[in-house]
């Protein structure tokens, strides 16, 4: 939980750590992943692909595809997926080693 | 392949009510359902989140442990998380399940797929801290996340209801910005009579509301002209009331004004929906049983026309009785019978309805949005585009995607379909159904090539 972030957790729960874009995070271990992530102080999940506009969860449903995030290579709904140890977690489409052109 | 004699997509009320009384008579059952646990969006969670948290999020949540029980039955196999991307041939049910995609045969088929928030474009409702109320819900249920300094904006009882739950947690909203005016509920007061009937809904608006007015919520009603301000995140909701321009900085906007039957799988399968003016919005077209007008499909729940979560328990219930007679397990006598007190169940649950329609519609700028609102979430698509293209001459949904991609993006037009069916009904004089919706096609959901190269051979391929 990250005192900076609006989203507050209500309990207190087992932690693991993951990295989103490199960052070590300590996260509640089997809470919804997109939830953890916004109470963690994430605030761009992803950029659009037309403008590169930051988004962030909508629905939380797994209908809007607003919280796409990439894990070990898959582009992911982060609403649909809970929180495990380990998880190396970055915005979709945009790591720098991009092979498309080695 | 495995068959099974019913499934049912989707595990909120309706699906559960439905799997409970369809095993009961003596079929076999496959709920499928995307989340790792039963309960749909309205008990999301609730087996493992009731004895948590109940009394935060009250009665009517905890109320589902009832339905989940009923979920623990032989003839019952739950598919959780279980993504369904396509349904063929009457029926073939292709879904994706921990990493495989895998195929079910079926008899007959319930679609469960509730309802989805009405779309609510307004300028900035693509940044970052803005959510739908029912996203603000969803991480109360299940995560025990609450947003602090949260403006909730929008009209409707379950705005007022995540509001009354925030404030059980001692984190109230520090704003309402309420879009209704007082002429909606001096129209809604013709429908005194069904509001009467469901007088317990009543009570309990009452209740929330004396529940916010004593957290010292302001509420800011008949709000209009409201856009979300921010740079890389939603900073302030600016609105105009009574006439003074209001400005309140926040993180967090919950947006809401009602939600809309889930009609992706209905559409893929070419049932017929209609426009609900009432509603404002399209609904299949359905028997008193919830079958539709394709052989073999039925619709039960929210996703059959918005009724609420005991509604849907009992259309659930009443397409369980007719899919049983169908297959031969219940004599249609019996089936009348036991379908005769969940009719009447039925029509005290809806009687409040058409006042909670019109005492709160739809929020009208966001149905018509101003040119330069964002429409299509996925593709970036305004709503000055989609009038741009009907002066082109564009009549129907389906030319939108040719011409600029809109509801061509991941979320298949979910959250940009009636915006886009309303905007081009406005410029083209036409109405919402002689404009149409969508074309949905399989994949619903995306799928991997990894998938479906993990999917288990079927017979077909063995024999070639």
């Amino acid at each position: 939980m990250n005192p900076a972030s609006p989203f507050l957790e209500l309990e207190d729960t087992p932690r693991v750590d993951v990295v989103f874009q490199g960052t070590p995070l300590s996260l509640p271990a089997g809470m919804n992943l997109a939830a953890a992530l916004l109470s963690a102080g994430v605030e761009a999940f992803r950029h659009t692909p037309v403008s590169g506009s930051p988004r962030a969860p909508f629905c939380m449903m797994g209908a809007c595809f607003d919280c796409l995030v990439e894990i070990n290579g898959v582009v992911r709904q982060a609403c649909m997926l809970e929180v495990a140890e380990g998880l190396s977690i970055s915005h979709p489409h945009e790591a720098e080693d991009d092979d498309e052109t080695s | 392949m495995k068959h099974r004699d019913l499934a049912i997509i989707g595990a909120g009320p309706a699906g559960m009510a439905a799997a409970a009384q369809a095993a009961a008579l003596g079929l076999s059952v496959s709920v499928l359902d995307e989340q790792p646990r039963a309960g749909g969006q309205i008990y999301r969670d609730v087996d493992r989140v009731a004895p948590r948290r109940g009394a935060i999020l009250g009665q009517d949540y905890t109320h589902g442990i009832t339905l989940t029980a009923g979920m623990h039955h032989d003839t019952i196999e739950h598919l959780a998380k279980a993504t369904v991307w396509a349904i063929e041939d009457e029926f073939r049910i292709s879904y994706t399940q921990d990493g495989c995609a895998a195929q079910l045969d079926v008899d007959r088929l319930l679609l469960a797929t509730g309802a989805l928030e009405r779309p609510m474009p307004l300028l900035g409702w693509t940044l970052p801290g803005v959510m739908t109320a029912g996203a603000g819900q969803i991480l109360l249920k299940q995560s025990g996340v609450v947003a602090r300094g949260a403006v909730l904006v929008g009209s409707g009882p379950l705005l007022y209801l995540i509001a009354a739950q925030m404030v059980r947690t001692g984190t109230p909203p520090i704003a309402m910005v309420e879009t209704q005016a007082t002429a909606n509920m001096a129209r809604a007061i013709r429908h005194i009579g069904g509001a009467l009937r469901g007088w317990r809904y009543m009570a309990k608006g009452l209740k929330m509301l004396g529940d916010i007015k004593r957290a010292q919520v302001p509420r800011y009603t008949g709000a209009t002209e409201i856009t979300i301000e921010g740079e890389t995140k939603a900073e302030a909701v600016c609105f105009s009331h009574k006439g003074q321009p209001r400005r309140i900085p926040c993180d967090v906007v919950y947006l809401h004004h009602g939600v809309v039957p889930n009609t992706q799988a209905a559409r893929s399968l070419g049932v017929s929906h209609r426009w609900h003016a009432g509603q404002s919005c399209f609904v299949p077209t359905l028997s008193v049983w919830g079958q539709s007008d394709v052989a073999g499909i039925f619709i039960a729940g929210d996703g059959a026309g918005i009724g609420g979560a005991k509604a849907a328990e009992h259309t659930g219930r009443l397409a369980a009785l007719k899919v049983a007679q169908e297959l031969g397990r219940l004599p249609a006598s019996e089936r009348d019978r036991m379908a005769a007190p969940l009719r009447a169940s039925l029509s005290r649950e809806l009687a409040v309805r058409p006042f909670l329609d019109a005492a709160y519609p739809p929020c009208a700028e966001a149905l018509h949005p101003a040119d330069p609102t964002t429409i299509c979430r996925c593709e970036e698509v305004t709503a000055g585009d989609i009038r741009g293209y009907a002066k082109l001459g564009c009549v129907g949904p389906n030319q939108t995607k040719a011409l600029g991609r809109a509801g061509m993006g991941p979320c298949q037009g979910r959250y940009c379909g009636l915006t886009v069916t309303a905007l081009l009904a406005e410029a083209n004089g036409q109405t919402p159904d002689d404009t149409g919706y969508y074309r949905i096609r399989p994949p619903l959901k995306p799928v991997t090539l990894g998938e479906l190269a993990a999917m288990a051979p079927t017979q077909q391929d063995a024999v070639e």
